[in-house]
């Protein structure tokens, strides 16, 4: 049977025919899909979300040593996180299959950097499987915990976003039963690492690794296409399309397995082909290692970028050099862009506007409210990392002393907050600052497009599970007194975080308000509002909360004055298809011309 | 062999269901016999923001993306969003477009202008080019969500592919209390290409 399937659904595929017993993740983008897919398609496997990407990886490790093949799948960034299991993992090996995917994300299209993840494969001293479209990315995952128990190591599947997020026709098959029985099976050297035994099983990494060199050797997927002998192209994954695309008649030396490389295979690729291209996303990391070995490509990072994705016309622009002509644009006016922007309604946007009356340095997190920084909200000063927020908040108050009283705030969703925020929390109590922690409690992980966590009271299978209680854990950790807000009420909003600010402790707001997109928490939305375009100055208040759904246009002669005769330059108005209601815009109008349709002013939605 | 690929990009406004739109492609030509790849990029992008998706069929597809200059089809769900993409296409590309405009936020701030006469803009550049009322159709039949199926109507007429297979896979795709709806609006949307 064929079927079209994204990347992620072919990784999620791949688990469940290689016989895949548990499967752990944190949602991120372009991985969130895989664990998506096995939790809506493959009751067989146990899948979970994860608070964050480095217990998805223990989970999965110790599923590993009873014997089942695991899986745990994350962003780029993500195995950050993850990297302290990872590292030492690799000293551990398996026992059941133990496969770590990792999702790049080469030009950074939802991500705080574009780290290249073939470079862990090489310093954790795992083998590496690159797939080149959906087919190979579940043939390959199959392939992984083949090498992962063969060779008692965990291994890495690297897909990238054009990977993950493409999709492609792939032949389906049915599961295996894996070889490995799952019962309890204790085996302390292996599995505990003290000193005396990890320096047994560093030496079996060495050992293990120059079995793999000879493996890579004769691996199927390491393969080469001699057509044309003058040229050819030693490449990896989604770059091979690219080449295939506009060079088809080229020769190739195509590696399904980026680590560790075939030196044999390579040498033979060299003398076959007279001029040799390295062509590879992000880092020279095949060119690195190849030039190591003492080869001299005729090209590699001196033709194509090292920043951003490749494409068909970048590896024919980096090739063709001189003789590449550009074609004449049709068109070559700007356009009004377009970057992403928070939701009508989106119950972050009431925080923002309250915060920035304030004039505070707002430490931001990872997650849809680092949105904050963009025009007209101008409120979201920093961000680095998942629970970065709140740890440099603290570092700046401890620096600033007395001049930073009052002016430090930390803004954290609460995914992120509970993926690595309750440390840096535990922190700020510890380590006695002032600085006022707001937790954004949308109640789900919003920006990878709606996922459950420990906070929303449901598993990723939407069976009801404890919840976290912020409060409480905020009391426990030792905020004296959280407090709560309906963001969606300003003034509320403005006079807690006003409160706040003066306190001479550390402080815990959580602003409750469900992500828009999170259906199951409304029992209705509200009428849409509208400007009376007869009262409206043209003042743009509430243009600058930067809700979509409000425009500002400029009017001329009759129109340019209200019905009381005030002078305007413009008028504002309200897309009703977009307006969810929320008032918020009712709120900032001075002139009483933005009007509700409800009985009277709603702060907020009824819930559910 | 090359010459034997279609390239059609899809482009528009997150919440547009271009997404949608291209999953569908990619199974209807994957049904009629041909080797399909998509690409596409979801997460932050889908908050109001671009949305572009390169849809691609043949006999061998290689490349998920499309090379800048080789589109066929560009297949627009806004006007600004049309008129963004144009560079793309073959000198002889054909333009299948929305008639209908989301302002975008610097816009809406009144820092920028809306282009003016986009549809105008593009016929003095390009012979095929279909202008569909796609949104109002879709309100008029009463739900203008419909108004990524009007269009999947509308350039289902340009190819070779028989309507039940359209119709069998959209329909795959939409609860059963929207099948009639969107029915319809397929059925309105391929009478608007002759």
């Amino acid at each position: 049977m064929k079927k079209v399937l994204s990347g992620n659904e072919a990784i999620a595929r791949g688990a469940y025919e290689a016989g895949v017993r548990v499967a752990a993740a944190y949602p991120g983008t372009p991985s969130t899909e895989i664990l998506e897919t096995i939790a809506k398609e493959y009751k067989e496997i146990y899948a979970e979300w994860s608070p964050n990407e480095k217990v998805a990886l223990e989970v999965a490790s110790g599923a590993s040593l009873v014997g089942a093949r695991a899986m745990a799948s994350m962003k780029h960034v993500g195995v950050n996180v993850a990297a302290d299991p990872f590292m030492t993992l690799s000293y551990v090996g398996v026992n059941g299959g133990l496969v770590l995917v990792t999702c790049d994300d080469p030009e950074l299209y939802s991500s705080q950097n574009e780290q290249d993840n073939r470079n862990y494969a090489k310093f954790a001293k795992v083998p590496m499987l690159e797939p080149s479209d959906s087919q190979e990315a579940k043939d390959f995952m199959k392939l992984c915990f083949e090498i992962s128990e063969k060779f008692d190591t965990p291994v890495m599947l690297r897909s990238v976003t054009r990977i993950s997020h493409a999709k492609g026709i792939v032949r389906l098959d049915e599961p295996i039963i894996p070889p490995i029985q799952i019962e309890i099976k204790k085996d302390t050297p292996k599995y505990t690492m003290l000193p005396s035994y990890a320096r047994v099983r560093h030496r079996f990494v060495e050992e293990r690794f120059l079995r793999l060199k000879e493996f890579a050797e004769k691996f199927p997927e390491n393969r080469m296409e001699i057509n044309d002998s003058s040229v050819g192209i030693i490449t990896s994954g989604i770059s091979y399309q690219y080449c295939k695309e506009v060079f088809p008649d080229f020769s190739y030396l195509k590696l399904g397995m980026v680590w560790p490389l075939p030196k044999n295979l390579i040498a033979q690729f060299f003398e076959k082909v007279k001029k040799v291209y390295i062509v590879e996303e992000l880092d020279p990391f095949l060119e690195d290692n190849i030039r190591a070995m003492g080869f001299k490509p005729k090209g590699g990072k001196d033709l194509f970028p090292i920043c951003g994705e490749l494409s068909p016309l970048l590896v024919e622009k980096g090739i063709l050099g001189k003789k590449f002509k550009p074609r004449k644009p049709i068109f070559d006016q700007s356009l009004p862009p377009r970057p992403p922007n928070l939701c009508p309604g989106c119950p972050h946007r009431g925080v923002f506007v309250a915060l920035r009356k304030f004039k505070v340095f707002t430490a931001g997190d990872i997650g849809c409210y680092t949105l904050g920084a963009y025009p007209p909200l101008n409120v979201v000063n920093s961000n680095v990392c998942m629970g970065s927020s709140i740890s440099s908040a603290h570092g700046m108050a401890k620096a600033l002393g007395e001049a930073g009283k009052g002016k430090i705030v930390a803004v954290i969703g609460d995914s992120t907050f509970l993926h690595a925020g309750v440390h840096p929390l535990m922190n700020v109590s510890y380590n006695k600052s002032n600085i006022t922690v707001i937790i954004m409690d949308n109640r789900t992980t919003g920006m990878t497009g709606s996922q459950e966590h420990p906070g929303t009271g449901y598993t990723i299978r939407g069976e009801k599970t404890h919840q976290v209680d912020f409060i409480e854990l905020g009391r426990a950790l030792g905020i004296e007194n959280p407090r709560k807000i309906n963001p969606w009420n300003l003034e509320e909003t403005e006079n807690v975080i006003k409160e706040e600010l003066e306190k001479d402790s550390p402080s815990l707001i959580i602003s409750e308000g469900p992500c828009m997109l999170l259906r199951r928490s409304f029992k209705r939305v509200n009428k849409p509002l509208r400007v009376d375009q007869t009262k409206c100055i043209g003042c743009k208040s509430c243009i600058n909360i930067g809700c979509p759904a409000i425009s500002y246009q400029p009017v001329e002669g009759e129109m340019a004055v209200t019905a009381d005769g005030k002078k305007r330059k413009g008028i504002a108005s309200i897309e009703p298809t977009l307006c969810p209601g929320c008032h918020l815009c009712y709120q900032v109008c001075k002139f009483g011309a933005i009007q509700t349709e409800e009985e009277r002013p709603i702060f907020g939605f009824e819930m559910l | 062999m090359k010459d034997s690929v279609t390239n059609i990009l899809l482009a528009g406004v997150g919440g547009q269901g271009v997404i949608l739109a291209s999953d569908i492609m990619s199974e209807v030509f994957m049904e009629a016999g041909f080797d399909v790849k998509k690409s596409e990029v979801h997460g932050m992008a889908m908050r109001g923001g671009i949305v572009t998706s390169h849809f691609r069929f043949g006999k061998k597809v290689y490349s998920p993306l499309i090379k800048e200059g080789e589109v066929d089809i560009l297949f627009a769900f806004e006007q600004l969003e049309g008129l963004r993409w144009i560079n793309h296409l073959k000198p002889n590309g054909k333009i299948v477009m929305n008639d209908h405009k989301i302002n975008p936020p610097v816009v809406n701030l009144g820092e920028m202008e809306y282009p003016k006469n986009i549809p105008e803009i593009i016929k003095s550049k390009f012979h095929d080019f279909y202008l569909i009322k796609g949104t109002e159709i879709a309100a008029k039949l009463g739900d203008q969500r419909a108004a990524n199926v009007v269009l999947l109507g509308a350039i289902s007429k340009l190819f070779d592919v028989k309507e039940d297979i359209w119709l069998k896979i959209i329909l795959n795709y939409l609860p059963p209390k929207v099948h009639e709806l969107n029915k319809e609006a397929f059925i309105l949307g391929r009478a608007e290409i002759k």
